[in-house]
């Protein structure tokens, strides 16, 4: 199993039932080892529920214009109150969660999956393959993760697909560096040795020999990356660069009114913010239990 | 492992610095055609900006002064032969000359970068200490959570959040236009030290982590155990040995941190209404000001690359267990 530590293995391994209970078991083990890491999962599991039944949940439309309630502070009718629009808070946080989760998984999938095929490859091959592509690294490593992102999106425009590539290509060499270097130990073990002499194509052993066992720091940096891609969202969001009116997203709903009436109307301001913050939490708190199951030596991430 | 006095270093720093060569030149070489990609052009925008629809003569021409009807490469080759002498040239946008436009922001930036790295720091370190000395107590996890939420708040709502009490509680909104610090120093801090704060929080909470880690690890090391085994007081078993063993991932961490934060706080100053280098950035792209953005490009990667290299040639200096390859 590739999520668990030898120790949770083990306390899986005594359970030898069905595949299900061996996970439900080791998910306890985990929750009761890692009690942060259990909070952070059911937070993310609540998340997803509310992203998924949004139009169920969620109050009201949530880019549905009321003039008649502008600016009305929390009450009964609208709970987290209502914006410069008259638009629900809180359906459009329950509709934001969606846009947050959808860039946030989108980029931290795709780049932390191309991230550890360049760093798998790199290493695999060695020699002046390596020594350029880790050239090409350290040029998109010294550029701030932001002032990149918002680079790529100028060239790209700003739609939900070309946000997540413009948050992708940071991603990709800080996941290639750190995969690389797990890689570069895994290369030396003799069953890749094994794989060589056997005559399989190099296509064959990174993807299925090399790839897989360094499962641990790819799952790491795949929950570190959720939660930096949600807060670059936002800020691209905020800065008006990133999604647009009227989709709801948290980034946004904290851009112009929410800054202008913050006196009058604070809960504007407020609720996003906080769902910014709980989400990448709980991103954070997972991440780094998970990382501490897996791979103590990679505290320093 | 070779030898650790002598040539070997000196050889290591060597390659070290000629690595930083290429770097440089492939950061510069990728802004170069990044922004060149960025649909729009700076002339015809300031043009259009002026009078409507404007003279396509008139925009070759203006194309011309700047060079921009030359092949890219001859471009590039005229703008690296500048860039080598640290001639950067004139802002395509307002005519003025780089140096100029970037030194009104770079103090308000450096100053900015400044008072974060002292809040961080000043937090940062007894906080790290505190928790890898109580290890899995409560006062650990209060740290930890401190430190993770930290890292989850965006420094941008958290300035928000900070002008909202400041406002509601006292009344009072800190000044929005920039002063100098040699003009009036207390008007000057009392508009810098709310970005700082937003911002060095969570900066505090990467060197926090950090710190607690590098002290964990160092902990657990032989010459504690001796250190403790002669009967050293705990006191300088903790401050000789172990904090200054475990300052140097620190020290990496708070440089690289604050070659970011030079650049890098451009939402935040959106919200303090700063004037500093990342708005600068935003509105050089807006505009597709080419010399301009990339000037501030090397700028702000320079100075990363410059921070990385003395973070490892200080390593290679202090550590002598470090390999050089």
């Amino acid at each position: 199993m590739a999520i668990t530590s030898p120790i949770d293995q083990a306390a899986a391994a005594e359970v030898e039932r069905t595949p299900r209970a061996r996970w439900w078991a080791a998910a306890q083990s985990f929750g009761r080892r890692r009690p942060l890491g259990a909070i952070g999962a059911i937070v993310i599991i609540i998340m997803l529920v509310v992203a998924a039944a949004a139009p169920l949940i969620a109050p009201y439309d949530p880019v549905v214009v009321d003039f008649g309630a502008m600016l009305a502070a929390p009450n009964a009718a609208h709970w987290l109150g209502t914006d410069a629009f008259g638009r629900d808070v809180l359906s459009r946080l329950i509709y934001g969660s969606r846009t947050a989760l959808i860039v946030g998984f989108g980029s931290a999938f795709i780049g932390a999956t191309l991230g550890a095929i360049l760093g798998v490859g790199s290493a695999y091959f060695g020699g002046r393959i390596d020594l350029y592509l880790q050239r090409v690294m350290d040029i998109f490593i010294s550029f701030p993760l932001i002032i990149l992102a918002l680079a790529m999106v100028a060239i790209l425009g700003n739609n939900i697909p070309n946000l997540i590539t413009a948050i992708t290509i940071p991603m990709i060499p800080r996941c290639a560096l750190v995969i690389r270097s797990s890689a570069l130990a895994i290369r030396e073990l003799p069953y890749v040795d094994a794989a060589r002499a056997a005559g399989f194509r190099h296509r064959r052993i990174i993807l299925r020999h090399m790839l897989p066992n360094v499962m641990a720091p790819y799952l790491i940096m795949l929950t570190a990356f959720l939660g930096q891609a949600i807060l670059l969202e936002a800020s691209l969001s905020f800065l008006g660069l990133g999604v647009q009116e009227p989709t709801a997203a948290w980034g946004l709903m904290l851009r112009g009114a929410a800054v202008e009436f913050a006196e009058a109307a604070p809960w504007m301001a407020i609720f996003p913010g906080l769902a910014i913050s709980l989400a990448v939490f709980a991103f954070n708190l997972f991440g780094d239990s998970l990382r501490d199951a897996l791979d103590p030596k990679l505290r320093t991430l | 492992m070779r030898g650790t006095r002598g040539r070997p270093v000196a050889k290591y720093i060597l390659k070290r610095f000629l690595l930083m060569i290429p770097t440089l030149f492939g950061v510069a070489a990728l802004i170069f055609i990044l922004i060149r990609v960025v649909p729009g052009d700076v002339v015809e925008l300031r043009m259009s900006g002026e009078s409507g629809a404007s003279d396509p003569r008139l925009i070759a021409q203006e194309r011309a002064r700047f060079g921009l009807d030359k092949p890219l490469w001859h471009q590039f080759a005229v703008w690296t032969w500048g860039a080598m002498r640290l001639d950067f040239g004139t802002s395509m946008w307002t005519g003025a000359p780089i140096w100029e436009e970037i030194r009104l922001r770079f103090a308000l930036s450096l100053q900015v970068a400044i008072m974060a790295t002292i809040v961080a720091v000043a937090l940062a370190i007894p906080l790290g200490v505190l928790a890898a000395l109580k290890q899995d107590s409560w006062v650990d996890y209060a740290v930890r959570i401190f430190s993770i939420a930290g890292l989850a708040t965006p420094s941008f709502w958290l300035g928000i959040v900070l002008i909202l009490v400041l406002l509601i509680t006292f009344k009072w909104l800190p000044p929005m236009v920039y002063t100098p610090f040699w003009v009036n120093p207390w008007q000057n801090l009392a508009q810098l030290i709310w970005p700082a704060v937003a911002v060095g929080y969570r900066y505090s909470a990467v060197a926090t982590r950090m710190t607690r880690s590098a002290m964990l690890e160092v902990l657990r090391e032989d010459y504690i155990r001796t250190a403790r085994a002669k009967g050293l007081v705990e006191k300088l078993i903790l401050s000789r040995h172990a904090l200054k063993n475990a300052m140097l991932p620190v020290l990496t961490v708070v440089g690289l941190e604050f070659a970011f934060l030079l650049g890098g706080l451009v939402v935040t100053e959106q919200v303090f209404n700063l004037n500093g280098l990342g708005l600068l950035f935003v509105q050089a792209v807006a505009h597709r000001d080419y010399t301009l953005t990339q000037a501030l490009v090397m700028l702000v990667a320079g100075a990363f690359i410059v921070v990385n290299f003395l973070m490892d040639i200080t390593f290679a200096w202090l550590d002598p267990r470090i390999r050089y390859r």
